[in-house]
């Protein structure tokens, strides 16, 4: 029967060392299970699922007592992946704790060679300006053979395939509210 | 897909043709070895060998873009040696049907083509009907006219000869590949074929997946165990971001978006929902009106009423046969079109075919939104190559948007299984989740007209805009919505004679009315979150069937069905073709079927009983396929850019269907010295897509830190290329600087008698990170793609590659 690393650590924190080892059949210095043990000791597991292709592994994220990730994982129960993730699944704990993360707001002016710290208020403003005067400018209410089409012609989007259902369901509905039929994304590339 | 990922290890054989498994979509490989460890045979077909072919029970090559051939070849070893599945052919496929008379196919072209506005009057590729309205059989298909003769007739101009002239792999190397797969039209034996963008990205995209549907329905591996046609999505949640319908001609769910010649709901619901005169056709789509009327509550909440047609004229809609899809899209702002654009997670100025195009594009526009988890190449445009900021009009919003971990909500696998995903941290600084910023965004649009109207504002101020939990943005809320509830009480429900109580969440799509009395933002996802609770979100390891469908783990759309056409598995009286792998049984006693949620409750089929394929009109696996741009019959044509003079099939060289892109950027060459080499774009497993979410990442980017191009050795030699050397790879459209891979991975085709070399190169560099990493190899591919889809022609094209007459110092040698 194989061991997995969860079994492993449920294991190994059980406590009386001579019967986890002859459990797990071979030797470990206690040094290195007292580590493994302390590492994610008291942290709270919370699944997800992998966001890079289509497979769907399973994962658990390990945040300490601050909310902070100190672990992911492959997830053991999951039925397709089975704790295993490739390369990219594994390494995504540093899309998370990643000091290359986009963590404010920013804003490039017309002609400027350089980006500008706004902040969210500041930007959605503004954003919804432009988008209801692009509207304006360049709705039809009718087409050139004089049918009802209630289009935005002046706005088009692309994404996304890395938003949740539930987004991706909300996004296409803000813009067929706002009259866009310019919309696409990455599943027709 | 119509089967998932662990069903892989049900099957026989397993061929990987258009993909390459084992690095892009690793962790499933493992079902893949499961089952070659119970004696399955894989097979791997492709142009580079790869990790994938490394584990492979039969690799061979073939040049890109010349599967149809492949493919067409197989299809006549099939006839030639009766491998096909009789029972399954005459029963569950349209083999037996008669095709009109006017139908015909000559010299590459099917009837009906206009020269002139390259595309089909398709009105001959039909079934020919009875005075009742019921397509004619013809049960021996005998008869000439017959679907299955044909198809026989169409494929058995693709000889052995033929066939390895055009694909360059050796008449040996197809035999056993035809072999192998074609042993899999008995019942007890099941066949898979999982592909992926080595399919779609071509102008024939569609016609390969046909042809390989037309494989799996003569074989009888359809709507079983182990079997079926298995798209390989590259993005997580692609799947679920196609059922929601971010694409220019869907409404979520796979409904036709509104177009001008709609006027009312009723055109709409009279043009879009099929009919069949048939009884034994279960026609699906029939309840189409439902799904409309359900999505369009959800849309305009209360201001949808009867009376105005719950609100179905505020759609936005398409001229009549305008296509605003990728290609046309960026084409259009090329020409300055737009003046506002939102690139949210996304980056086309690298994933966009002819990316120099693309990002020239962007300098036209007023605006851009630019939503993601790390800077991009498309948010950072006008700061990159070539590019001076000081002339550059268009104002960037960046917004920083929360990862996958950071929130809550669901995404779909390629086994279309929904699974829900829980919140493990707090997103970086002050970014959010995508669903919070663009609830607030719309809210802000809509104070606007509410102060000031402008044009047509009742979209806007009446759309249902109310997702909120105690003053907060509620992803549970949208969920429920995208299932549906009831809006009035249903006294006396017309399914199932019971009562629903006004406000409870719909049970599944089976409910749903064209009345106004339910709502479902999506109805292929109605039955994901019920009263039962949130579907997705359930982790019990229950498999009654032993073939690994786990029907209790999260949730897979539609009504949990794990295999799509599932009837298609079993015989006349409902019993499992194959016990050995049972995914339905008839429970004749207690009149239920036992197994996978079955393609509807009816009965077995018996001698009067409805066929299995509901989703189809005529009820049936289609061999002859009316309903596509370029034919009912696949057929070989050379891509937009190939390296052989003559299409050896007909006298047509290219896809007769396809747009042209001729104007601005746009060029594109056949047989031009200057670019001698067929050229492919692919991936590695260290990154993923663009690179946005892995060149950031310090553990990807060591092990993948830049652009390289692979070639033969043979093409090596020819051009004074050594593995390490810096070189250019270049085309019509642009260029890029590579390291290259001189390997024995490629090895040049024979293709008609002259020696073709292919090389290829991985698409996720861009020039913005890591700062010599190297750019995009979509600045290399064309603006063009297959007619059905416009995804582009990304795996096929002309290029060359040249040393650098400047190499790099070599690196001193420790002692």
């Amino acid at each position: 029967m194989g061991v997995t690393r969860r079994d492993f650590i449920k294991i190994s924190g059980a406590g009386a060392a001579g019967l986890v080892l002859t459990q797990l059949g071979f030797d470990l210095s206690p040094i290195e299970i007292y580590a493994q043990e302390f590492k994610l000791k008291g942290a709270k597991e919370t699944t997800t699922v992998c966001c890079y292709c289509s497979v769907g592994c399973g994962m658990i994220v390990h945040t300490d007592s601050q909310g902070k990730i100190i672990n992911l994982e492959g997830d053991p129960e999951h039925p397709i992946s089975e704790g295993a993730l490739c390369a990219k699944g594994a390494a995504s704990y540093q899309i998370a704790v990643n000091e290359n993360r986009l963590k404010k707001v920013r804003y490039r002016a017309p002609y400027s060679d350089k980006w500008k710290e706004v902040s969210w208020d500041w930007a959605l403003d503004k954003m919804a300006a432009n988008i209801k005067k692009s509207r304006e400018a360049s709705f039809s209410p009718k087409n050139a053979a004089g049918q009802v089409v209630n289009r935005t012609n002046g706005i088009a989007s692309v994404g996304s395939a890395a938003m949740d259902n539930e987004e991706c369901w909300l996004y296409s509905k803000m813009l067929r509210a706002l009259g866009l039929v310019y919309i696409e994304h990455q599943a027709r590339i | 897909m119509t089967n998932h990922y662990i069903d892989f290890r049900n099957a026989d054989v397993i061929l990987n043709m258009g993909g390459n498994v084992a690095e892009n979509h690793p962790v499933s490989f493992k079902w893949i070895q499961a089952a070659q460890e119970k004696g399955a045979v894989f097979i791997h077909v492709d142009p580079r060998f790869t990790r994938t072919s490394t584990k492979a029970d039969i690799f061979v090559r073939l040049r890109s873009g010349t599967d149809i051939a492949f493919l067409g070849g197989m299809i006549k070893y099939i006839f030639d040696n009766k491998l096909y599945d009789e029972f399954y052919v005459k029963n569950y496929t349209n083999a037996g049907f008669m095709v009109n008379p006017k139908f015909n196919f000559n010299d590459g072209l099917f009837s009906g083509y206009d020269a002139q506005k390259r595309s089909y009057d398709a009105s001959t590729w039909a079934l020919e009907k009875d005075e009742a309205g019921i397509p004619k059989q013809d049960p021996t298909l005998a008869g000439d006219r017959t679907v299955f003769q044909l198809l026989k007739k169409h494929y058995d101009r693709y000889t052995l000869d033929k066939v390895s002239d055009i694909t360059g792999t050796p008449k040996e190397d197809l035999l056993k590949v035809y072999q192998a797969y074609g042993s899999t039209g008995t019942p007890d034996k099941a066949g898979t074929e999982l592909y992926a963008m080595g399919w779609t990205q071509h102008t024939v995209g569609v016609q390969n997946i046909r042809a390989m549907s037309i494989i799996q329905s003569l074989l009888g591996n359809m709507g079983i165990a182990g079997g079926g046609v298995n798209a390989l999505r590259g993005e997580s949640n692609v799947q679920g971001s196609t059922d929601q319908a971010l694409l220019f001609d869907l409404l979520p769910g796979y409904l036709p978006n509104a177009r001008a010649q709609w006027a009312t709901l009723a055109d709409y619901n009279k043009t879009n929902t099929p009919s069949s005169k048939d009884p034994r056709s279960v026609n699906w789509w029939k309840n189409r009106p439902k799904y409309v009327a359900s999505y369009l509550k959800t849309m305009y909440g209360e201001k949808a009423t009867k009376e105005n047609d719950f609100g179905y004229g505020w759609l936005p809609k398409l001229d009549p046969t305008q296509n605003a899809s990728w290609l046309n899209l960026f084409d259009e702002m090329y020409k300055g079109a737009f003046t506002g654009f939102l690139a949210w997670g996304m980056n086309p100025a690298c994933s966009g075919a002819h990316a120099g195009k693309v990002r020239q594009a962007m300098t036209k526009l007023d605006w851009m939104i630019n939503v993601n988890v790390f800077d991009n190449e498309t948010g950072s445009f006008w700061n990159g190559p070539g590019m001076n900021p000081k002339k550059i009009k268009t104002e960037v919003f960046q917004l920083p948007c929360a990862a996958s971990m950071e929130k809550e909500g669901s995404i779909s696998n390629s086994g279309r299984l929904m699974q829900w995903r829980y919140k493990a941290v707090n997103p970086p600084g002050v970014a959010k989740p995508d669903g919070d910023i663009m609830y607030e965004l719309f809210k802000k649009v809509r104070a606007l007209y509410e102060k000031d109207k402008g044009v047509l504002a009742d979209p806007i101020l009446s759309l249902k805009w109310d997702y909120e939990t105690n003053g907060h943005f509620d992803i549970h809320q949208v969920a429920k919505e995208i299932n549906g509830y009831f809006l009035e009480d249903v006294p006396e429900h017309p399914v199932d004679k019971k009562a629903y109580k006004k406000g409870t969440l719909v049970p599944s799509f089976v409910f749903l009315l064209d009345d106004g009395r339910t709502s479902s933002g999506n109805w292929v996802y109605c039955a994901s979150y019920t009263e039962a609770g949130n579907m997705a979100a359930r982790r019990k390891k229950t498999d009654p069937t032993g073939l690994g469908l786990y029907p209790e783990w999260s949730w897979a759309w539609p009504v949990n069905r794990r295999i799509i056409y599932n009837r298609a598995s079993v015989d006349l009286e409902g019993n499992p073709r194959n016990p050995k792998r049972a995914l339905l049984k008839w429970d004749a006693e207690g009149k239920k079927w036992v197994g996978d949620v079955p393609d509807g409750p009816a009965p077995p089929m018996g001698d009067k009983g409805v066929y299995p394929f509901i989703m189809k009109p005529d009820g049936v696996a289609s061999l002859f396929g009316p309903g596509l741009k370029d034919g009912p019959f696949p057929e070989h044509y050379e891509p937009l850019e190939c390296p052989i003079e003559k299409n050896l099939m007909s006298g047509q060289m290219i896809n007769p269907a396809i747009k042209l892109f001729k104007e601005g950027m746009d060029k594109f060459a056949s047989c031009d010295p200057k670019y001698p080499f067929v050229c492919s774009t692919y991936r590695v497993t260290e990154h993923w897509q663009t690179g946005v979410l892995t060149r950031w990442l310090p553990w990807l980017i060591e092990a993948e830190p830049q652009m390289f191009v692979e070639m033969s050795l043979e093409l090596g030699k020819l051009k004074g290329i050594k593995n390490g050397e810096r070189v250019m790879v270049s085309t019509h459209r642009g260029q890029v600087e590579a390291v290259a891979i001189v390997t024995n991975r490629l090895k040049p085709f024979l293709v008609a008698g002259q020696t073709i070399h292919q090389i290829g190169l991985p698409y996720h560099f861009g020039w913005l990170h890591p700062k010599k990493g190297g750019d995009s190899a979509n600045l290399l591919t064309p603006t063009v793609g297959d007619p059905n889809t416009m995804i582009p022609e990304s795996k096929a094209f002309m290029a060359n590659v040249t040393k650098l007459a400047k190499q790099p110092a070599p690196k001193a040698r420790k002692a």
